[in-house]
C-alpha cells in the first residue's frame, strides 16, 4: 500500500467550514454566480437531507427549511486547498496536486517515519481534521485505486493490495466522474464525453464499478473505445501510473471577506484568532514557524461628498517583525491586538488577509548551565505592552553610533539571545572585573540655567527649573571644546565644563555646556 | 517527618511552639491521647525544653527538629555587585531579592548600579534598567563595562514628543513643530517646565506597571528600578502593598530587583538596605588637582573660591564613594557597616 489519497468530500462547503468553524452544525449550501441566477452548487450533508441539492436556484432552496447560504470563495478554497497540500507534504516529499480536493501521496519509505501505514493513515485524517479538513483517506497499492476509495469510503479505508477489484466493486459508477469540480475544468467536448459514458453504461445496466469491471475487454473495447478500457482498469483497480509530484510553494496565507464590515476591534481579534490558529497549524505540519506577520486590512471607504457612494477600498497594512521565529497563534494575535490598539485602522474593515512568512523554528535546547534568559515569546509579549503603556521607541536595547555628537545612540530591538554568547569575539580581560567608572547621570531634556561669568569663567549657576542647582561654583575644570557635523544642517558645538556645586551640606558634580551656536548654557547630567 | 511537623501545625493554625505536644498525637497513631485531646489538654512548654521533653515522651523523637527551627527558607545566593569593597561588605547581591541603593546626587549610586550592571552582564545575564527620569547615559555604560546587547532599558520618563536627537530628521520635524526651540542644543527636547506632581505620577505609574510586566515575564538576572530623580514626595506614593508584590514576584527566582532611591522608601520589603555618601562626608574627587580643590573647599567653605593653575588643567578624575549598611536581613551582625571605594572617570585612563 505505498500510495495514499486525501479526498475532501463538498469541498466547497469544505472550505468554508474551515473559515467558519460555528457553522458545522448548520444546514449549508454554497451559492455561485450573479444574481438573479445563482445556482447552489454544494450542499453539506445536513442540507442534502433537508432536500436542498446542487443545481437548485437560490429561491428554490429558499422555500425550504432554514439553512445558511455562504457566495462561493475563491480565497478560502484556495486557503483550504494550501492547507490540504500542507497536510500531504507533512508525510510525504512526492505529493501529486489531483485536484483542488484530491491529494496523492507516495508513502514508499515512509514507514520508518510513521510507523505502519494504518498508522500512518490515522495520522494523515487527524492532522487533516486539525487544519480544519474533513476529509477521507485510502491507502492502496495504485494511485488511481486510492483515489476512488478515497471518493468512495468516508473516513480510513485501507485496501490490501490484490483485493482492489473486490473492495471497489460495491461503488457506483458515479464515484468515477464524483468530482464535480474536475468535471468542471473539462472544457466542452470532454464534458460532454464524460456524460455520454455515463449514461451508455447506465442504458447498460451497469450500476457499480463491480459490474463495469466484470464486462469483456474486447467488446468494451470495440464499443466505447480508449476511454472504455481505462474505466474498466480503474474498476478493477489495476490501472498503474506513476504519480506526477508538485513542489507545494512555501506560502502561507489565510483571508476572510466579511459580509458586513466590522468596525470594532474585538470581532476582528476573533477573526484574527481565527486564522492565526489555521496558518499556525499549517506552518506546523510543514515544521516551520514564522518571523514575520503581515496583516493586510480592505477598509471600506466613502466618498467624502456623499457619504451613501462607496469609492476605491483601501489598504490597511502592518507588518510584525518578530527578533526570532515563533509559532504561538496567542502571542501573535496578543501582539496585533496590541498593536491595533496603537494604530487603529480608522475605517470598517471588509477584508482580512494574514500571510506568514515561513522561517526555521529556532532551536529550543539551551546549555545547561547557561544563565536564565527570558523566553522569547513572553518577552515579546512584554515589551509589546510596555510600548503600548510608554512609547514603541521607549523600550529597546541601546545602539551606540558612530559619532561624537552628545546623545549618539539610538534605540533598537532587544533580542535576548542565548546563542549570540557563542558568536561573541573573545576580547582578552573582557570578562576581568574593572574598578567602577564614574557615570554621567543625564538630565533629559537637558536643564537651561543662568550662569554667571568671571574672566570667561563660570562662577555662579541658576536653573530656575531645579532649586537643587544653583549656587556658586567652588570647583570647576574646562572648558573642552568639541564639535561635529559642520557640514550638515544639523552641526553643533559646544564647551564643556564639570563643576562643583553645594548641594545642602554635600557637594554634587556637574556637567555644564556651553552651546557655541545657540549660545545658551546648560547642564547637562550630574556626575553620580 | 520534619515537614509533616510544620504542614500539620500550620493546616491547625497553631503556634509552633506547641508542636512538640502535637508531634506524638499525629505522626504517632499508637499514642493514646490522639482520641481524647480533652482528657489531657497541651501545657504550654518553654523552647529549651522542647528537645528534652520530646526525648523523654519517645526516644524515637529524639532526632526530630522543632518546627520553628527549620531551615525552611534557603539563605538567597549572594552574587558580585562588581565592586568589591561593597561585596565585602554585603556579602554581594542576593537573588530573590529586593536590595535598595539610597544615595542623594553625586553620591555614586549610578556608578554602583552600572558596576553591578557590568558584573550581571559579564555572567551573561539579562538585565532591565527601568528608568524612571530617563537619566540612563549609555556611553558611560559601556565605560563601566556593561554588554548594551543585553541591557534592556526602559524610559519611563522619556519625552513622548521627541525622543531621540540623534536623528536628524526627527529633531528637525519637532524644531518645524516647535518654531519657538531655537537653535540650542538643549531646544532638541520639549519645553522642562511640565514637571508637576501629575507628570510624575503618570511617570511612576508608567515604571510600577512595566516592572511588573517585567517581573511576571522573568528570565532577568539584574532588574533596576531606578528612581533616583524622583522627588521623595512622588517616590513615596508607591504603596507599600507594591513592593510587597515586587518582593514576592521575584522570591524564588534567580532575578535580583534593585532599586535606586533618593531615599529608603520600600520599608521591610528590602532585604539590603544600602546608603551612599553621607551629608557629614562630602563626596570628593578622588586624586589629582580635583581632590585637592575639593578638600580645599569643604575646609574653607569660601563661594568663588580663587584657583591658583587655570581650569582647563584640571580634571575631574573620579569620586570617593562612602557606603553604609543600614539594614541586612541576610547577615543580622554584619562585621562592618561602612565601605569605601573610588569611582575614575572614563577619560582618567
Amino acid at each position: 500500500m505505498p500510495f495514499a489519497c486525501i479526498y475532501v468530500p463538498n469541498f466547497p462547503v469544505a472550505a468554508t467550514l474551515r473559515a467558519e468553524p460555528e457553522l458545522k452544525a448548520h444546514a449549508v449550501a454554497i451559492l455561485e454566480g450573479k444574481p438573479p441566477l445563482e445556482t447552489i452548487i454544494a450542499v453539506n450533508e445536513k442540507a442534502a437531507r433537508m432536500g436542498i441539492a446542487p443545481g437548485m436556484t437560490k429561491s428554490q432552496a429558499e422555500l425550504g427549511s432554514e439553512f445558511v447560504l455562504r457566495p462561493r470563495s475563491p480565497l478560502q478554497e484556495s486557503a483550504a486547498h494550501a492547507a490540504l497540500l500542507d497536510c500531504a507534504q507533512s508525510f510525504s516529499p512526492c505529493v501529486e496536486d489531483a485536484a483542488c480536493d484530491t491529494a496523492l501521496l507516495d508513502l514508499v519509505g515512509m514507514e520508518s517515519l510513521f510507523g505502519s501505514f494504518p498508522e500512518i493513515s490515522r495520522a494523515i485524517y487527524h492532522r487533516a481534521t486539525t487544519l480544519g479538513l474533513a476529509a477521507s483517506v485510502a491507502l492502496a497499492s495504485n494511485p488511481d485505486a486510492a483515489v476512488l476509495t478515497a471518493r468512495g469510503f468516508p473516513g480510513v479505508t485501507l485496501i490490501p493490495a490484490g483485493k482492489e477489484a473486490e473492495r471497489l466493486g460495491s461503488l457506483p459508477m458515479e464515484v468515477l466522474f464524483a468530482n464535480r469540480i474536475e468535471k468542471d475544468r473539462l472544457n466542452g467536448d470532454q464534458k460532454k464525453t464524460a456524460d455520454r459514458l455515463l449514461e451508455t453504461l447506465d442504458r447498460w445496466g451497469i450500476r457499480n464499478l463491480q459490474a463495469l469491471a466484470a464486462l469483456p475487454e474486447v467488446a468494451l473495447s470495440e464499443r466505447l473505445g480508449q476511454e472504455g478500457l481505462r474505466l474498466r482498469q480503474l474498476a478493477r483497480g489495476a490501472a498503474a501510473r506513476t504519480l506526477v509530484p508538485v513542489e507545494a510553494p512555501l506560502v502561507f496565507e489565510e483571508a476572510v471577506e466579511l459580509e458586513h464590515p466590522i468596525v470594532l476591534l474585538e470581532p476582528l481579534a476573533f477573526l484574527l484568532n481565527r486564522l492565526l490558529d489555521q496558518l499556525c497549524a499549517r506552518l506546523g505540519s510543514r515544521a516551520l514557524a514564522t518571523q514575520e506577520l503581515c496583516l493586510t486590512l480592505e477598509l471600506e471607504s466613502f466618498s467624502p461628498r456623499n457619504r451613501q457612494a462607496k469609492i476605491n477600498k483601501q489598504k490597511f497594512l502592518r507588518t510584525l517583525r518578530l527578533p526570532q521565529p515563533m509559532l504561538d497563534p496567542k502571542v501573535f494575535l496578543k501582539l496585533l491586538q496590541l498593536d491595533l490598539n496603537a494604530h487603529p485602522p480608522g475605517a470598517p474593515i471588509v477584508k482580512i488577509h494574514l500571510a506568514a512568512a515561513p522561517a526555521h523554528p529556532r532551536s529550543a535546547q539551551g546549555g545547561l548551565f547557561l544563565p536564565p534568559s527570558p523566553e522569547p515569546e513572553k518577552l515579546e509579549l512584554t515589551l509589546a505592552r510596555i510600548a503600548s503603556i510608554i512609547g514603541e521607541n521607549n523600550v529597546g536595547a541601546v545602539e551606540l553610533l558612530d559619532t561624537h555628537r552628545p546623545e549618539g545612540f539610538r534605540m533598537r530591538r532587544f533580542m535576548a539571545e542565548t546563542s549570540r554568547k557563542l558568536e561573541r569575539e573573545k576580547v582578552p580581560g573582557r570578562d576581568e572585573e574593572k574598578s567602577a567608572v564614574t557615570a554621567l547621570r543625564r538630565f533629559r531634556p537637558a536643564l537651561r540655567v543662568h550662569v554667571t561669568l568671571e574672566n570667561s569663567q563660570p562662577v555662579r549657576v541658576a536653573c530656575p527649573k531645579k532649586k537643587d542647582l544653583q549656587g556658586d561654583v567652588l570647583w570647576k575644570a574646562g572648558p573642552w571644546r568639541a564639535s561635529g557635523d559642520w557640514w550638515e544642517c544639523e552641526a553643533w558645538s559646544r564647551d564643556e565644563w564639570d563643576l562643583a556645586l553645594r548641594n545642602g551640606e554635600a557637594i554634587s558634580f556637574y556637567r555644564l555646556v556651553y552651546d557655541r551656536l545657540g549660545g545658551n548654557w546648560f547642564v547637562e547630567g550630574t556626575y553620580d | 517527618m520534619s515537614s509533616a511537623v510544620v504542614s500539620t501545625s500550620a493546616a491547625l493554625g497553631r503556634p509552633f511552639l506547641f508542636d512538640a505536644k502535637a508531634v506524638p498525637e499525629v505522626s504517632l497513631p499508637s499514642q493514646p491521647s490522639k482520641g481524647h485531646p480533652r482528657a489531657r489538654p497541651p501545657q504550654p512548654i518553654h523552647p529549651t525544653d522542647f528537645s528534652a521533653d520530646l526525648a523523654s515522651s519517645d526516644p524515637r523523637l529524639a532526632h526530630l527538629t522543632p518546627a520553628s527551627r527549620l531551615d525552611i527558607r534557603p539563605a538567597p545566593e549572594m552574587v558580585s555587585s562588581g565592586v568589591p569593597s561593597i561585596d565585602t561588605l554585603t556579602g554581594g547581591l542576593p537573588r530573590g531579592c529586593l536590595t535598595e541603593i539610597c544615595g542623594s546626587a553625586s553620591s555614586g549610586r549610578t556608578t554602583l548600579l552600572l558596576s553591578a550592571l557590568a558584573a550581571a552582564t559579564r555572567r551573561e545575564e539579562f538585565c532591565v534598567v527601568i528608568d524612571a527620569s530617563d537619566a540612563l547615559d549609555p556611553h558611560s555604560a559601556v565605560a563601566a563595562g556593561v554588554e548594551l546587547d543585553r541591557l534592556l532599558w526602559v524610559r519611563c520618563g522619556a519625552s513622548q514628543n521627541f525622543r531621540n536627537p540623534a536623528k536628524p530628521a526627527l529633531a528637525k520635524k519637532f524644531r518645524q513643530k516647535n518654531p519657538s526651540a531655537g537653535d540650542q542644543p538643549g531646544a532638541n527636547y520639549p519645553d522642562p517646565g511640565q514637571s508637576d506632581s501629575r507628570q510624575f505620577e503618570n511617570c511612576l505609574e508608567q515604571v510600577l506597571r512595566a516592572t511588573d510586566l517585567l517581573l511576571e515575564s522573568g528570565g532577568f538576572g539584574l532588574v533596576v528600578l531606578d528612581l533616583g530623580d524622583l522627588p521623595q514626595p512622588a517616590a513615596r506614593h508607591i504603596p507599600l502593598t507594591t513592593w510587597f508584590r515586587f518582593r514576592r514576584a521575584i522570591e524564588h527566582t534567580s532575578t535580583i530587583l534593585l532599586a535606586l532611591e533618593q531615599r529608603p522608601i520600600a520599608g521591610s520589603c528590602s532585604s539590603l538596605l544600602l546608603q551612599l555618601g553621607s551629608p557629614n562626608d562630602p563626596i570628593l574627587p578622588a586624586e589629582g588637582f580635583a581632590a585637592e580643590r575639593g578638600k580645599k573647599i569643604c575646609r574653607t567653605d569660601q563661594p568663588g573660591f580663587d584657583f591658583p593653575s587655570p581650569t582647563h588643567a584640571q580634571l575631574l578624575t573620579g569620586l570617593d564613594i562612602t557606603a553604609e549598611l543600614i539594614r541586612s536581613r541576610l547577615e543580622r551582625k554584619p562585621a562592618r557597616s561602612t565601605a569605601a571605594f573610588a569611582s575614575k572617570t572614563a577619560w582618567a585612563g
